[in-house]
Order: structure tokens, then C-alpha cells, then sequence
């Protein structure tokens, strides 16, 4: 069983490369059984989508 | 003379993305915008230099990358960018978990987030994280989710490898996801 430490590099990693076979299944057997790295896996999604919205939302603020 | 007013016309497109990253790496917003200046001058006397095989933005944050090392050596100020050192060297994550690999403090679950899309004060908080990363953590963040770069254009533009590459990005994203946990999800900054 990996640790919720090992998870977090495979949740960083899935943002960057596809992961292994072997990767995602001890991944998703560790996300069934732990709600604080799901909740991480959600909350790094997130965090890429703000920094999508970075330079976007400076713009529009000097605008108004 | 088409083709050029075309890629002038693209650099433009550019620009909020160059402002951004200069910005938040040289954390001084006047002397970005000299340098981001400079990088289009560069650019549109260099056009023929662009190959196409990056993309034009990876391309100009080529160019944008110089000029800050230019800055910085002309403020007399070298900044260390060993990432290879970096990604070794002693772990920046050993303060958020424990020896047996838990978290040292649970993740907390963060109510509608995506209302924090639409606020000022969040990207603020946003920024002020990005800038408490160490040096090549937070240019690797920034070249991969601000300038879209590939983890193969990160690892070259910064000398290392590409284990080296995911090991500075997963730095990077989780103490953003602790700082935006404690200065804004969980305190009362957010209404």
C-alpha cells in the first residue's frame, strides 16, 4: 500500500505523463480507501486551472 | 511583408503571459515590463531565428529567461538557479509529512473553490505562494502551468532530468496547495 506521500508525487506526475499500469492501480486502490488524497487530487486540478486564469484575471482587474 | 505583420500580430497574443511570468519572477512589475520590452525586440529582429518547431510562446519565454539572467547580472545579483542542487539536495517536503509518509497536517476539504475564481483577493494570495517557492521549484511551476511548456522543454531550458523535472513540480504543487490551505481556504481572508 503506498503512503498518502507516495501518492502525492503520482498525483503531481499524472498532471505531466501518463502513468504506468502498475501506477494507477496502487493509486486508485489507495484513493478508494483515503479521502485526504482525493481531496488533493482535486485540489491540484484546481490549483492548474487558477493559474490558467492568472494572467486573464490581472487584465480584466486593470480594465474595471 | 505579410508574414511579419501575422507573427507581430502573434507576439502580442503573448504579452499577458510574458508580463505574468517576468513579473512574478522579478517580482518588481516596472522593471517587467523593460523586460518584456526588450524580449519583443528581440523577437521581431530575431524573427527568422524561430524555427517552429517550439511553439511561439515557448520561443519568446526562451528569450524572456535570458533576459532576466541579463538583469540579474547587471544588478550584480547572480541568483542561483541550481535546480539540479535543488531537486537533490534536502527535502522541501519533509515539513509536510511525517516518517511514515501521512500528512503532518490532513488536507482539508475546500468549499466551492471555484468561487475563488472570480476573486481578486484569491489570485493575490495565489501569488504571494508562488513567490515563497524556492528558485527552480517555481520557475519549473511557472514555465509548465503559466507558459504551457512541455516537461521536456522544462527539463532542457533547466539543465535537468526529467525525473529531476517531476520531482521540482510535485515540490511545487504541494506547498502551493499548503499555502493556499492556510492563507486562503482556511483562514478568514476568504468572505
Amino acid at each position: 500500500m503506498l503512503s498518502c506521500r507516495e501518492v502525492s508525487a503520482l498525483l503531481s506526475d499524472q498532471l505531466d505523463r501518463r502513468l504506468s499500469l502498475k501506477e494507477r492501480i496502487g493509486l486508485r486502490l489507495h484513493l478508494a480507501m483515503c479521502r485526504a488524497c482525493g481531496r488533493v487530487e482535486a485540489q491540484l486540478r484546481f490549483l492548474r486551472e487558477a493559474m490558467c486564469g492568472l494572467p486573464k484575471q490581472r487584465r480584466d482587474a486593470k480594465r474595471s | 511583408m505579410a508574414a511579419p505583420r501575422v507573427v507581430a500580430a502573434d507576439l502580442e497574443e503573448h504579452r499577458s503571459y510574458l508580463l505574468k511570468f517576468a513579473a512574478l519572477q522579478l517580482r518588481q512589475k516596472e522593471v517587467a515590463e523593460d523586460v518584456v520590452q526588450e524580449v519583443f525586440l528581440s523577437a521581431l529582429k530575431g524573427m527568422d531565428g524561430f524555427s517552429g518547431r517550439s511553439s511561439v510562446r515557448t520561443w519568446l519565454t526562451s528569450i524572456l529567461l535570458n533576459k532576466i539572467a541579463d538583469h540579474h547580472r547587471k544588478a550584480g545579483r547572480e541568483v542561483s538557479m541550481d535546480a539540479l542542487a535543488e531537486a537533490d539536495g534536502e527535502d522541501a517536503l519533509d515539513a509536510l509529512f511525517r516518517k511514515n509518509g501521512h500528512y503532518v497536517d490532513m488536507p482539508q476539504a475546500w468549499r466551492n473553490p471555484e468561487e475563488s475564481l472570480a476573486d481578486q483577493r484569491f489570485y493575490d494570495v495565489l501569488e504571494a505562494c508562488v513567490g515563497r517557492l524556492s528558485a527552480a521549484a517555481g520557475r519549473a511551476f511557472l514555465l509548465r502551468e503559466l507558459m504551457g511548456f512541455s516537461v521536456e522543454e522544462i527539463c532542457k531550458e533547466l539543465r535537468v532530468s526529467t525525473t529531476n523535472c517531476h520531482v521540482l513540480l510535485h515540490r511545487a504543487r504541494l506547498r502551493l496547495r499548503a499555502c493556499l490551505e492556510e492563507r486562503w481556504f482556511a483562514s478568514g481572508r476568504r468572505k
